[in-house]
C-alpha cells in the first residue's frame, strides 16, 4: 500500500525513503481508532501461529508424519536448543511455552517483511518489540525474585561473585544498569532497528531501481538501475537470514537472562 | 532513553504526524502484548502438551523397546544354554549308546561264535556217529554176505553143495571170527 503510493509519487521526483514510509495510513477506522496494517498483521500472526502449530502437533504420534516432524523440529529447536541449553534441565520446562511463543511471534512478524503483498515487518514498529521485551523483563526478574527473594535476587544480579570492598561502589550501579535497566531496551532496539533498517534498505533499492529504470533522465540510469534491483534481491536474501536470526537472538537472550537469574552462582 | 520512550508513549497514538520511529504507539504495545499473551496461552494449553505427549510416548516406546529387547536377549541366552546342555546330554547319551552297542555287538559275536562252534561240534559228532553206525551196519551186512559167498565159493571148489545147515553155519562163523581175530 505504501509502496504503491510512493511508487506513484516517484514517477515525478526521485524517491527518498525515510521514517515516513513506516507511518502507514489506517486501513479502516473503528470509531476514532485507526486500525493500521501492522496491527492487522500482528493479529493475523496469532491465527497463523496457533492454527499452524495446533495442526502440526495434533497427531501427537510416536512416529511423526511430515507435518508433525516439521513442528517438532521448530519446537525442539526452542525447547532443547535454546531453553534447556541456557536454563538447565531442572527448570527449563516452565519457560518453554513462553520462549516458544517469543520465537514464533517474532519470527512470523519478521517474515511478513518478505511475504509478497504483505511486505511489512510488524517489528519495525517499535511498539511491538517493546511489549515482548517488557514481558521478558518481567519474566526473568520474576523468576529470579521467586527463587531468591527480592533482596537475594538484587544481590545476585548486581554483586559479581568474588568482589569485595570499595570496588563494589562502582560495580553495583553498573551491574544494576546493565542487568536490570538496559536489558529490555537493548532487546527492543536490537529487534526494532534491524527490522526497520532492513525494510528501509529494501525500499531504497527497489524504489531507486524502479525510478532509475523508468523515470530518470541520468546517463547511467540503466546500469545503476539494474545494480539497484539486483541489490534489492540480494538484500532480500540477507533479510531472510536476519529475520530468522533476530527471532533466534531475542529468544536466546530471554532464555539466557532467565538462566542467569536462576543460576546458583555466577 | 527509557524515560523518553515511556514519557512519549502516552500521547504517541494521537501524534502520528510526528515521525520519530523510536516513539511507540500505545495501541501497538497493547495489541502486541494481548496477541502475544493469547498465543502464549493457546500454545501452552493446546500445542505444547501435544508435542510433549508425543515426546513422552516416544521415550516410553523407546525405553519399552529396549527393555523388551533385553528380555528377549535374556530369553534367547537361556534357550541357548538349555539347548547347549541338551546337546551335551544327547552327545553323552549317544556315546553311551554307542559304547553299549559295541559291547552288545561283541557279546553277540562271541555268542554266535560259541553257538557256531557248538553247532559245528554237534554236526561233526553226529556225522561221526552216523559214519560209525553205517560202518557197523555195513560190517554186519558184509559179515553175512562174506559168509554165504565163501560157502558158495567153497562148495564150488569142493564140488558139493553145502547146505546151510546149522553145522555149516557154525563152521563159517568160526572161520569169520578167526578172520576177525587175525584182522584185529
Amino acid at each position: 500500500m505504501t509502496l504503491a503510493s510512493i511508487t506513484f509519487a516517484g514517477s515525478e521526483s526521485p524517491p527518498s525513503p525515510g521514517p515516513a514510509d513506516f507511518d502507514l495510513p489506517a486501513v479502516f477506522h473503528i470509531g476514532e481508532f485507526g486500525v493500521t496494517k501492522p496491527m492487522l498483521l500482528v493479529v493475523l500472526s496469532g491465527f497463523l501461529i496457533v492454527g499452524l502449530f495446533a495442526r502440526l502437533a495434533r497427531p501427537a504420534a510416536v512416529v511423526p508424519g511430515r507435518g508433525q516432524f516439521a513442528g517438532e523440529l521448530v519446537y525442539g529447536f526452542v525447547r532443547n536448543g535454546i531453553a534447556r541449553e541456557n536454563i538447565g534441565s531442572h527448570d527449563f520446562m516452565k519457560f518453554v511455552p513462553y520462549l516458544f511463543t517469543i520465537f514464533l511471534f517474532v519470527l512470523v512478524n519478521n517474515f511478513y517483511g518478505l511475504v509478497p503483498f504483505i511486505q511489512f515487518p510488524s517489528m519495525s514498529h517499535i511498539g511491538y518489540p517493546i511489549a515482548i521485551a517488557v514481558m521478558s523483563w518481567i519474566v526473568y526478574n520474576g523468576a529470579g525474585i521467586a527463587k531468591k527473594g527480592f533482596v537475594g535476587y538484587l544481590k545476585h544480579e548486581t554483586v559479581p561473585a568474588g568482589m569485595k570492598g570499595p570496588i563494589l561502589l562502582l560495580l553495583v550501579p553498573l551491574e544494576f544498569l546493565s542487568n536490570i535497566l538496559l536489558r529490555p531496551i537493548t532487546l527492543t532496539l536490537r529487534l526494532f532497528a534491524t527490522m526497520f533498517a532492513g525494510h528501509l534498505l529494501l525500499i531504497l533499492f527497489s524504489l531507486g531501481g524502479e525510478y532509475l529504470l523508468l523515470h530518470s533522465e541520468n546517463a547511467l540510469r540503466y546500469p545503476a538501475g539494474i545494480v539497484s534491483i539486483l541489490l534489492a534481491i540480494a538484500i532480500s536474501f540477507l533479510e531472510i537470514l536476519i529475520m530468522f536470526l533476530q527471532a533466534y537472538v531475542f529468544t536466546l537472550l530471554s532464555s539466557m537472562y532467565i538462566g542467569e537469574a536462576l543460576a546458583d552462582e555466577h | 532513553m527509557l524515560s523518553t520512550i515511556l514519557g512519549a508513549a502516552g500521547d504517541a497514538a494521537e501524534t502520528e504526524e510526528e515521525l520519530n520511529p523510536l516513539i511507540p504507539h500505545t495501541a501497538e504495545i497493547i495489541i502486541s502484548a494481548v496477541v502475544f499473551l493469547l498465543i502464549f496461552f493457546l500454545l501452552k494449553k493446546i500445542v505444547i502438551p501435544m508435542f510433549e505427549k508425543a515426546y513422552a510416548e516416544r521415550t516410553a516406546a523407546i525405553e519399552g523397546g529396549i527393555e523388551e529387547a533385553q528380555a528377549a536377549q535374556k530369553e534367547a541366552r537361556a534357550a541357548l544354554e538349555q539347548y547347549t546342555a541338551q546337546l551335551a546330554g544327547a552327545r553323552q547319551e549317544a556315546a553311551a549308546i554307542r559304547e553299549e552297542a559295541k559291547e552288545q555287538g561283541a557279546q553277540i559275536i562271541a555268542e554266535l561264535r560259541a553257538q557256531a562252534q557248538a553247532e559245528a561240534e554237534r554236526i561233526t559228532s553226529t556225522a561221526h556217529a552216523q559214519v560209525e553206525a553205517e560202518r557197523a551196519q555195513v560190517l554186519a551186512q558184509l559179515k553175512g554176505e562174506v559168509g554165504s559167498m565163501a560157502t558158495a565159493l567153497a562148495g564150488r571148489i569142493v564140488g558139493e553143495v553145502l547146505d546151510d545147515s546149522a553145522a555149516q553155519k557154525r563152521t563159517v562163523e568160526r572161520f569169520i571170527a578167526e578172520l576177525e581175530e587175525s584182522a584185529n
